[in-house]
């Protein structure tokens, strides 16, 4: 098992090259730079910031630079937030992102496989069709359609949450973002497990475990929900790597400080270093988060062996 | 002594499907003694097992029973669930037809042995632990310790049923029910199955109560024996009396469904129509992009066959041992190392395309007649497409012609042509195959297991069926076959198989009757041990 896991990590490096050169070249692609004010800064002016940055240079060398400064773990200064490193930025942003991402993903997980179980054990029955009427309207609703409703009911009507702002990560705050942040993971993370559950509980083996008089709760929980959360396990790995590295739509409007902005921000304003930041931070965590998943699965299914 | 464990009172089951309500059996009465053993014999579909599962309330959420179980004074059927686990593992217990999916994957052995223990016996978890090991002895597993720690899917199928008999038996329970628990198994494995479970009935004292379609294992495990069709029981009595004297029409039918006959061997200087020598297929398993080097598995490890015009070669052995893919192999399905004659050609090494002129000569027919017929297509079609293949030049019409003359031929109404595959039964399913094998006029025809899904009685029909075709044709067979009594009936000569190499070959009589390799033995033993 480690052997594979070390494997999987050393794979990696080679991934994250390509993605690092594909989206550096994307980039300086794209035309305009980020000293290219609509009112114009006089071109002397341009020129010696330009310099500083070696953005006079060819663009092959700037991205030799690039690499050959990331290799000594130096993501480079941000070229619109004068004075702060990408790094700097990142360490202010990222730990709100992942504060709220995971508690969005514990949430929906627990909701969720909760709601699935309840829906396959009443399959067909009147609990069944309403989880399924949520985790379908939780699906097809999209974000800036639930954030905005949530602020109105929650926050402007009842008074119970901030509609924005992160408040040093008060529980008023956060309570708006992650829950919006949650529900379609919740849908799809319900509509997995009742589809799992209901297969599981059809199983021979479940037939033998009723057979030999066993209790519910040992039928329902041990035997028919561990087969069941495999579908879980493989989906949660991806989606927690999304969840985590920030939305730009709850961030933008909940007002939050974290990286999913930093994202949108530094692509319009040409911010190089801040967008292949960011770039490799979802990288590295879906590619992370793909390996959790895959060991997840090989815990609790013993059938799956990797070596 | 003989105090009924459990009677089954005008038992009713009835299922709620799309097509209105299915009433899968009718009022049956069954009664078992204690410390007896008894056999509910029918074919599929007859509602022996539905029976048995509505008494451990176990049936589909769609099905629904009625009547009386009566078990310790109190009805089953009457009994919340509460109530019910208190007996189902512990004092009545049931094993099922399909040991490879009937344990819980996730877990090892000893955890869910220990499980029930622990449930109705209230054992700690060293007394599980230790009444799970003895359980494991019993039931003549080997290093019991060991495999506590195993988990389902090392363990071969004939193993887990015994994990399944020992998990069954652990609570002491004082009726067993075993559905069908050797049907999944090969011979072998069968015979030793049945064998425990008669040794482990003497020696526990439990009744037994053994549903199954097989006769031969009815003759050897019970005393007495009620005959079930579509939902009755039509016949009930002493196994003996009943083999001897049956009375009602359907159990006779049963009776003398057993293949019966001879093949004479081809007549001599019958030209060879396919040969090949010392055929090997090997399969690389696993291996890949910073793997480790692939397995090589020899499926087919230097096997020579040679078989004549109008002969049958009938292939046996046991699941796994590479019968079906010599055959494929002597058709070119798949690659090989060997030299292959057809018809006196060479067709070593041929490919795809150099194959295909003489594909309508080699046919095959498949053992399940569900899966191998497309279910978009219809009888007419699908038995003509290899007339549109290697005829192309013929009309519609003659080709409509050959599809009657064909259908005609394995005894199907040529109006049916225009139906799907569903609407037909499984016996003509596999007569539809053996149409569209026909229709091209072959030489060789392959028939992998093409009777080993259908019932007794169906599967004799396909069997004479076969016979009349292979004389009105010269036709050669290789019929390749896990069940001995029907390649007794079929091939007039025989190669045994194991692992992949040929134990030993000679006519049915010298192979059944004088085996000379202890496999073979062993073969036979567990095939017409009754």
């Amino acid at each position: 098992m480690l052997r594979y896991v070390l494997k999987r990590l050393l794979v990696a490096i080679p991934t994250l090259f390509v993605i690092i050169t594909i989206s550096f070249f994307l980039m300086h692609i794209a035309p305009g730079g980020p000293f290219n004010m609509e009112k114009g800064i006089p071109p002397e002016i341009k020129a010696n910031i330009e310099r500083v940055f070696h953005l006079d240079e060819p663009v092959l060398s700037q991205y030799l630079r690039y690499l050959n400064n990331l290799i000594h773990g130096d993501l480079g200064p941000s070229y619109v937030i004068l004075n702060f490193s990408v790094a700097e930025l990142f360490a202010k942003s990222l730990p709100v992102s992942l504060w709220i991402g995971s508690l969005a993903m514990l949430f929906s997980l627990v909701a969720g496989c909760a709601m699935g179980v309840v829906a396959a054990l009443r399959h067909n029955g009147l609990i069944d069709y309403i989880v399924v009427t949520l985790a379908t309207a939780g699906s097809t609703i999209p974000t800036f359609v639930t954030a905005p409703l949530i602020q109105l009911v929650f926050g402007l009507t009842f008074h119970w949450i901030w509609i924005g702002g992160w408040h040093e990560g008060a529980l008023a705050a956060l309570i708006g973002p992650v829950i919006t942040l949650a529900l379609p993971q919740l849908a799809t993370v319900a509509r997995l497990m009742r589809g799992a559950m209901i297969e599981a509980l059809h199983t021979n083996h479940i037939r033998t475990a009723k057979a030999m008089g066993l209790s519910d709760y040992s039928i329902v929980i041990r035997h028919a929900m561990r087969g069941a959360l495999l579908p879980i396990a493989s989906y949660a790995g991806p989606a927690a790597a999304g969840l985590l590295t920030g939305s730009i739509i709850v961030e933008s409007i909940f007002q939050i400080p974290g990286i999913g902005r930093s994202f949108i921000d530094g692509a319009l304003n040409r911010d190089y270093t801040m967008v292949m930041g960011t770039v490799i931070i979802i990288a590295v965590f879906t590619i992370v988060f793909n390996l959790v998943s895959d060991i997840l699965y090989a815990v609790i299914d013993p059938r799956v062996r990797y070596d | 002594m003989k105090k009924p464990v459990l009677s089954l009172k005008n038992i009713k089951v009835n299922f709620d499907t799309m097509d209105g309500k299915v009433e899968a059996v009718k009022g049956a009465n069954i009664q078992v003694n204690a410390g007896e053993t008894i056999a509910i014999v029918g074919e599929s579909g007859s509602g022996k097992s539905q029976m048995m599962m509505a008494a451990m309330g176990l049936l589909a959420a769609n099905g629904k029973a009625t009547g009386e179980c009566e078990f310790e004074g109190r009805n089953l059927l009457a009994m919340g669930k509460a109530e019910l686990n208190t007996i189902r593992g512990r004092k009545i217990s049931m094993i099922f037809q399909e040991p490879m999916t009937s344990l819980d994957p996730l877990y090892t052995i000893g955890n869910q042995l220990m499980e029930p223990i622990k449930h109705h016996l209230k054992f700690d978890a060293a007394a599980a632990r230790k009444r799970a090991i003895e359980m494991l002895e019993l039931v003549k597993i080997k290093e019991p310790e060991r495999r506590m720690r195993s988990y389902p899917h090392e363990m071969s199928g004939g193993q887990r049923q015994r994990v399944m008999i020992a998990m069954a038996l652990a609570n002491n329970p004082e009726l067993l029910i075993a559905d069908e628990p050797t049907t999944a198994l090969d011979v072998t494995i069968q015979a030793e199955i049945l064998e425990l479970m008669a040794d482990l009935q003497h020696r526990l004292g439990m009744a037994m109560i053994f549903i199954t379609h097989d006769l031969g294992i009815v003759k050897r495990i019970a005393k007495r024996v009620y005959v079930m069709r579509k939902g009755e029981v039509v016949e009930e009595g002493d196994t003996k009396a009943i083999f001897a004297n049956p009375k009602h029409e359907y159990t006779k039918a049963l009776l003398e469904a057993e293949p019966t006959g001879r093949k004479a061997p081809p007549v001599a200087g019958a030209p060879v129509i396919l040969s090949g020598e010392d055929i090997q297929v090997t399969f690389k398993i696993g291996g890949g992009f910073l793997g480790s080097p692939p397995i090589e598995l020899k499926a087919v490890d230097h096997v020579s066959v040679s078989l004549k015009q109008g002969q049958t070669i009938g292939i046996v052995g046991e699941s796994g041992s590479g019968k079906s893919t010599l055959a494929r192999a002597l058709l070119r399905l798949l690659p090989s190392r060997g030299a292959l004659n057809f018809n006196g050609q060479a067709i070593t090494g041929f490919d795809k395309q150099t194959m295909r002129p003489l594909r309508k000569q080699l046919q095959v027919v498949f053992q399940d007649p569900f899966g191998s017929l497309s279910p978009r297509m219809t009888a007419g079609q699908i038995i003509t497409e290899g007339l549109i293949v290697h005829e192309p030049a013929m009309s519609a019409a003659a080709r409509d012609a050959r599809a009657v003359q064909a259908l005609e031929e394995v005894q199907i109404d040529p109006a049916l042509r225009n139906r799907y595959p569903h609407e037909f039964s499984g016996g003509q399913r596999q007569r539809l195959a053996i149409a569209r094998a026909i229709i091209l006029k072959p030489k060789v025809v392959v028939l992998d297991e093409p009777t080993s899904a259908l019932d007794r009685q169906v599967q004799k029909q396909i069997v004479d069926l076969l016979r009349d075709l292979q004389k009105a044709y010269n036709l050669s067979y290789l019929f390749i076959s896990h069940d001995l009594a029907v390649v007794r009936a079929m091939a007039d000569h025989i190669m045994v198989m194991k692992d992949g190499k040929l134990v030993e070959q000679g006519t049915p009589d010298e192979v059944m009757l004088k085996p000379k390799q202890d496999y073979t033995r062993r073969l036979m033993a567990a095939a017409f041990a009754s």
